[in-house]
């Protein structure tokens, strides 16, 4: 018997699936997260769902895990301190920045920037020169190089970052700076920004090399610390971190590269999401995940999700790969407020986030939040246990939200109507911004709702987005774990390479591509062997002189056959798709991929008991909820107690353990044999 | 005449009640179409100024042409005045004269995009887009002439015509301004993305009209202007003072060797009315530094500021226009008369924020900030490489953004919305030459308790021969301190030739021909300082002298500030140095510009190497047809 674990750690809850890779049968365990040091939920999970299960941990071979810890590690800014090694005449590359101030016309005024994640005061710079084709300026001089890293031994350096101009078109010197700063500094980790990201553009690839450095530390720990627990307590197991593009990474791939896992959680929620609703039968999705503070969504095209190239926290941008997930500031702990000035309705982006909490939870905060709204209006019904045993005060929650009723002269409800109506139009503008603006049309997508605020709002959110059906997954912690354990083993290798198309030849970039997929399937493989199943091809591309490129797959089948052609109509289709025109200009290559995947699990999903279209055995109780300005008379489900084929009539409130559906009047849910409610209109069933 | 609008439905649209939660669902919609405009163009846009520096501005408007989201104030009023036409469904208007559209575009290398939206037969708002085209034609490259007498000297300026009628490109109008421009393919992508964000407008605008139906489309715009208004009704009331304040500051120079030119403006309030007299301003100039200042688009400038500073939870839009009156005498270096050339007019354009601030600061000092980067100085580069391509550069340079009440000044930074920088390896792959230093300028950012940001070296080394161009100002006054800050450094330029000569370049200047293997070094300015220097916490201090942002002589001259070897604050030595030197100022002046104009004249020469500017000389013929002394009675 051989298991694989799925272990999704969240900021309440750490969530375990484990899967017979014989059988695909699979047992989930929920136990509380233990931030200070999170092994200790992973290693207590381990034990529940083992026993469980029935089960002896030691035969679990292989562990999933997507984490938060690289982005906690920026937002909070506890990272490490960074040294960074420049060019001469570059060293304020960050505190320069792009010299850009968000905000509009005046935006200067009030704004500050958040410090530099790599200090200017631990920054050098070392004479030495590459120049834009890859030649020697200047050599590098060696001893003056020596002699300013030896300056930051006294600085209390962490990691050291080395980004050189124009190494991404030939990396000598950085290689060689790295031998000097391990010789001098041993001990301490270097990332070199031809390494990491090997592209044009200085600030952003000095940007993302010290992101590098600034979560390594942090990461490094905290993946070895786990894999010692994980040793000591199942044997010698293979751990694989989830990236944020969605793909597996070694244990070891993910301490040198952690910039590479910063959307690790939102990437997990996406794959399991991915992963169910294509066992339902659905291939094109719009991912609505709802939390406390923010909500993540994204588009999944023919069962593929959407990547982009790079990858946004607070306020870093760096230069990686992830799933294009948008995030928004709306969540449950979203707080209302009226401006004196304008008396307009705000909603967040301020959030009672878990401290206070919203007005509705025991010791919550006195301002008005979305769940507070949503506890006024019926969605959220008082019976509804958060998490088990978390009692909700619906007279506290009334009187939150009675300010925002008395700031814009409206009635008690109808005031929690427009908070959650604001909150809606936030998060349906972050689904506009991932499918209308890219061309998408959100009527031949489906809408996938997890998180814990994801099912109540996901009924209002698809009638918004007119995307039917709404697939609520069971579970929605288990999801991510699902994620984590469906997904393949991928790396890439990337470079830039200029050149326009007339400039270029099949032959060349064929040479090129299959380098890359020998440097990827080489690292791939240096771990521990993994085997390389699937090798994939991309170029981005751009009209000659553009800034922008746009990503199109490549196959050297079509590359002997038409050369350019296809690459170069695929652009021209994209590039009308999302900018209403195409242009006779020249076309440019700009950078070139190769991704190699590992091989594909294939995970069945287990179903649940059939049962008859009447979900009357379900209901809880009478219920009443408010919507469109009066009252309805609503039933209250238990989620436990539905079946395969039963059909819900909205309006209808369905209670689990860690999520609450609302499903809407003149709306249908129906159970699909795997236990998804999917909503439609009544008038599509 | 004014625009006629060809409407085959005839039904005017109904005001009707909007409620609040509608309103602002609305609101935010039309941000989010304003923001895809803006992503629409920088990404398919050719020319750095465009997709790196993001140098363009959109906006939507109601019916009436007032702007509901933007940047700079609607660019419709004067047009709306002066196009002697109709416009029907499908049309779409190119103009990039100055003088057709009231200063809504300021210099012909802007060129403006305006596009009736309609929906079912009827006319329901504007999309408006204007972006910066690298080259226009003209005299020199960049289409800036700084010796430009006349707009004639400054390349193509087309008075408001159908680039698309009834929605069919007009080939004609697209080869005659092609055939004008020294980058064509630029000028096409960057033209055609500005067409294509006004489209992206025009589907948000009726996909929201759709969904709301177009009556509660219609009035949530008027809605949206109104609750502007009120919000900014209470903002004037509150901030700005009955009594009369009075500021001026200075354009250096007009690149022919004449300068300072004087802007002087006074505010005062009539009830809940805001004046804004410029009487005082120096006549119009005979060169290119004019600026013709749009009335409106300065309401916009005030109107945000005040909002950025005081509170920023406001949404601007063109609601609160009424509450502001700008007087601008004629003939003034503010108000030009056709044909006066145009071009330059960045200097005076940035300058007047810095008004802005002064003016408005004056009411209330601690929420007033020191002078800025307040420019977009331009540098061009042009020539024939090797091998025969032509090649051509413009690129705006950046400096120190001022020490303000909220914080210190960053260092290089922009402070026009949007803009940032050209990466330099972007520029070595593209262009040929090296960018061999990008750093901030150490203590070129004035003292204060919130620092000056500092100024930026940009080392350019050439390496093809060609002929560079540079606009530049804030040679001679210095971007002034505030309540006890200092005035930060000013700007210089060095051509280091190859053969080991030297020679300090004017501020502004063109065709200078450089050979392979000259360095020039691009110094910007900094920010003033904001507050008293001998209050910044020493630590603070400290910790800029070891990020090299400010000496060690400055800390302790400037800052009051001793540091022992390692850098940490040598205690008793800085309360007593603070103390004698708190004594030696005196009390804490509310500005300081560094010296009086004819002080800073007089010391000209020593300290920057230039020789001062003559006093300007003026053309006489329009203070004839409406003297200036007049127009400020």
């Amino acid at each position: 018997m051989s298991y694989r674990l799925g272990v999704d750690v969240g900021g309440t809850f750490t969530d375990l699936l484990l899967i017979d890779e014989e059988t695909g049968r699979t047992y989930t365990a929920k136990v509380p997260s233990t931030p200070e040091d999170s092994a200790i939920g992973v290693i207590n999970g381990v034990e529940k769902v083992c026993k469980d299960a029935g089960v002896d941990p030691k035969s679990i071979n292989h562990v999933m895990h997507g984490t938060t810890i690289a982005t906690n590690t920026i937002l909070t800014g506890s990272g490490a301190r960074v040294g960074l090694v420049t060019t001469e005449g570059y060293r304020d590359i960050l505190q320069i920045a792009r010299s850009f101030i968000p905000g509009g016309l005046g935006g200067w005024v009030i704004y500050n920037k958040s410090d530099n994640l790599a200090p200017l005061e631990c920054t050098i710079e070392v004479p030495e020169r590459i120049g834009a084709k890859g030649d020697e300026v200047r050599p590098l001089d060696e001893d003056k190089a020596r002699e300013e890293i030896r300056s930051l031994k006294n600085r209390g350096v962490e990691a050291i970052t080395i980004c050189l101009i124009n190494s991404f078109a030939n990396p000598a010197h950085e290689i060689r700076l790295k031998e000097i700063v391990e010789q001098e500094l041993p001990g301490i980790p270097v990332s070199i920004s031809s390494e990491v990201i090997p592209e044009m553009q200085e600030y952003e690839r000095a940007i993302t090399t010290v992101a590098n450095s600034y979560v390594r530390p942090y990461v490094s720990k905290y993946v070895r610390s786990l894999k010692r627990e994980l040793d000591r307590r199942l044997g010698d197991v293979k751990l694989d971190i989830l990236r944020s593009d969605g793909g597996l990474s070694t244990a070891e791939a993910a301490e040198a590269y952690p910039v590479n896992l910063l959307m690790s959680g939102p990437a997990g929620g996406v794959t399991g999401a991915l992963w169910i609703a294509e066992k339902a039968g659905y291939k094109d999705l719009l991912t609505f995940d709802m939390g406390g503070t923010s909500t993540d969504v994204c588009l999944v095209e023919g069962g593929a999700a959407v990547t982009r190239r790079e990858t946004t926290v607070g306020d870093v941008t760096v230069r990686a790969a992830s799933i294009d997930v948008r995030t928004c500031g709306a969540g449950g702990g979203s707080i209302a407020h009226v401006p004196e000035l304008t008396k307009a309705l705000r909603v967040g982006p301020e959030s009672a986030g878990a401290v206070p909490g919203p007005a509705a939870y025991p010791n919550g905060g006195e301002e008005p939040t979305v769940t507070d709204a949503n506890v006024v209006l019926g969605y959220l019904p008082a019976e509804q246990k958060l998490g088990g045993d978390m009692v909700i005060s619906k007279s506290s929650a009334e009187t939150a939200v009675q300010k925002t009723a008395d700031a814009l002269g409206l009635s008690l409800k109808q005031a929690a109507e427009g908070i959650i109506k604001i909150v809606n139009e936030n998060m349906f503008g972050a689904l506009r911004l991932v499918s209308i603006e890219k061309g998408y049309d959100p009527r031949d997508f489906a809408l996938v709702a997890f998180g814990g605020a994801g099912p109540l709002h996901a009924n209002s959110i698809g009638i918004l987005m007119q995307s039917w059906p709404i697939i609520i997954p069971p579970g929605p912690g288990v999801l991510c774990a699902y994620g984590d354990v469906t997904t393949r083993i991928r790396d890439e290798a990337s470079k830039t390479f200029i050149r326009t198309f007339s400039d270029s030849s099949p032959q060349e970039l064929i040479s090129e591509l299959e380098t890359l997929a020998k440097n990827a399937t080489e690292a791939m493989q240096a771990g521990r062997g993994d085997k390389v199943v699937d090798t994939l091809f991309q170029v981005d591309v751009r009209y000659h002189g553009q800034g922008l490129s746009l990503t199109v797959d490549a196959n050297f089948d079509d590359i002997r056959k038409n050369g350019f052609a296809t690459i170069g109509q695929a652009f021209d289709n994209l590039h009308e798709q999302l900018f209403t025109f195409r242009s006779d200009s020249e076309k440019e290559i700009v950078n070139l991929r190769a991704v190699v995947l590992g091989p594909v699990t294939d995970v069945a999903a287990e179903q649940i008991e059939q049962g008859s279209d009447d979900a009357s055995e379900a209901i809880v109780s009478d219920h009443s909820i408010f919507y469109e300005g009066k009252d309805h008379a609503a039933k209250l489900y238990d989620r436990a107690k539905l079946r395969a084929g039963n059909k819900i009539h909205g309006p209808a409130v369905i209670m689990e353990m860690d999520s609450t559906t609302v499903i809407l009047p003149d709306h249908t849910g129906e159970i699909d044999p795997l236990g998804n409610i999917l909503i439609r209109p009544s008038n599509m069933n | 005449m004014p625009v006629e609008i060809i409407e085959p439905n005839k039904r005017p649209m109904k005001r009707v009640d909007v409620d609040p939660i509608t309103l602002d669902i609305i609101e935010n919609a039309l941000r989010n179409a304003r923001t895809e405009m803006d992503v629409t163009l920088f990404r398919t846009a050719m020319s750095p100024g465009i997709r790196e520096q993001h140098d363009a501005f959109p906006m939507i408007a109601n019916l009436e042409g007032k702007m509901v989201v933007g940047q700079f104030g609607s660019f419709l009023h004067g047009f709306k005045a002066v196009y002697n036409g109709t416009l029907e469904e499908g049309d779409v208007i190119f103009t990039n004269d100055p003088y057709s559209c009231a200063g809504a575009v300021s210099h012909c290398n802007d060129w403006l995009v305006i596009k009736p939206i309609f929906k079912d037969g009827r006319m329901i708002a504007w999309g408006c887009h204007f972006g910066h085209m690298t080259d226009i034609g003209g005299k020199v490259p960049g289409s800036l002439p700084t010796d430009a007498k006349q707009i004639f000297e400054e390349g193509i300026a087309l008075p408001p015509v159908k680039l698309y009628r009834k929605g069919v490109l007009q080939d004609e109008i697209m080869q005659i301004l092609m055939n004008n421009c020294r980058m064509p393919d630029w000028n096409k992508s960057d033209l055609m993305g500005i067409v294509a964000a006004c489209n992206v407008a025009e589907r948000r605008v009726i996909e929201l009209a759709e969904r709301f139906g177009d009556d509660m489309f219609y009035s949530a715009m008027e809605d949206l202007l109104d609750r502007n208004k009120r919000a900014m009704a209470h903002l004037i009331l509150t901030t700005i003072p009955e009594e009369k304040r009075y500021f001026e500051d200075y354009v250096c120079d007009d690149g022919m060797g004449m300068g300072p030119y004087k802007i002087a403006c006074s505010l005062w309030r009539e009830g809940e009315k805001v004046i804004f007299d410029f009487a005082g301003t120096d006549p119009q100039s005979i060169g290119s530094i004019n600026f013709l200042l749009n009335a409106e688009m300065f309401k916009m400038f005030v109107g945000t500021f005040m909002i950025a500073v005081f509170d920023p939870q406001i949404l601007f839009n063109d609601g609160f226009y009424d509450l502001m009156e700008v007087r601008m005498p004629e003939g003034t270096l503010l108000s030009p008369k056709r044909p006066a050339a145009l071009s330059c007019r960045t200097h005076a354009l940035g300058r007047v924020f810095d008004m802005i601030s002064a003016l408005l600061g004056q009411g209330a000092p601690d929420y007033m900030c020191a002078a800025g980067f307040s420019d977009s100085p331009h540098f061009m580069y042009s020539g024939y490489t090797k091998e025969g391509d032509w090649y051509q550069l413009y690129q705006i340079s950046f400096g120190g953004v001022p020490g303000r009440p909220f914080g210190d000044g960053l260092d290089g930074h922009s402070m026009w919305p949007a803009f940032t920088n050209v990466p330099n390896e972007y520029l070595e792959s593209y262009f040929p030459l090296r960018i061999e230093s990008y750093k901030t300028l150490i203590d070129t950012g004035g003292a204060g308790l919130n620092r000056g940001g500092n100024g930026i070296r940009t080392g350019y080394r050439f390496l093809e021969p060609g002929e560079i161009s540079i606009h530049d100002d804030r040679w001679l006054t210095h971007p002034w301190g505030v309540n006890g800050g200092h005035p930060g450094g000013r700007s210089t330029k060095i051509l280091k030739r190859a053969d080991g000569t030297e020679e300090i370049l004017q501020s502004k200047c063109d065709r200078i021909s450089v050979k392979e293997g000259d360095l020039l070094c691009f110094d910007t300015w900094g920010g003033g300082g904001w507050g008293d220097p001998f209050k910044r916490p020493p630590e603070k201090v400290a910790l800029d002298v070891d990020r090299k942002l400010v000496s060690r002589e400055s800390a302790r001259d400037n800052y009051g500030v001793v540091l022992n070897d390692d850098l940490t604050v040598s205690e008793d030595e800085t309360v007593a140095l603070r103390d004698k030197l708190a004594k030696q100022r005196g009390d804490v002046k509310l500005f300081d510009f560094g010296g009086t104009v004819e002080e800073l004249k007089a010391r000209c020469k020593e300290e920057t190497g230039l020789e001062p500017p003559k006093t300007p000389e003026f053309l006489n013929w329009f203070t004839k047809k409406g003297s200036t002394a007049e127009a400020a009675e």
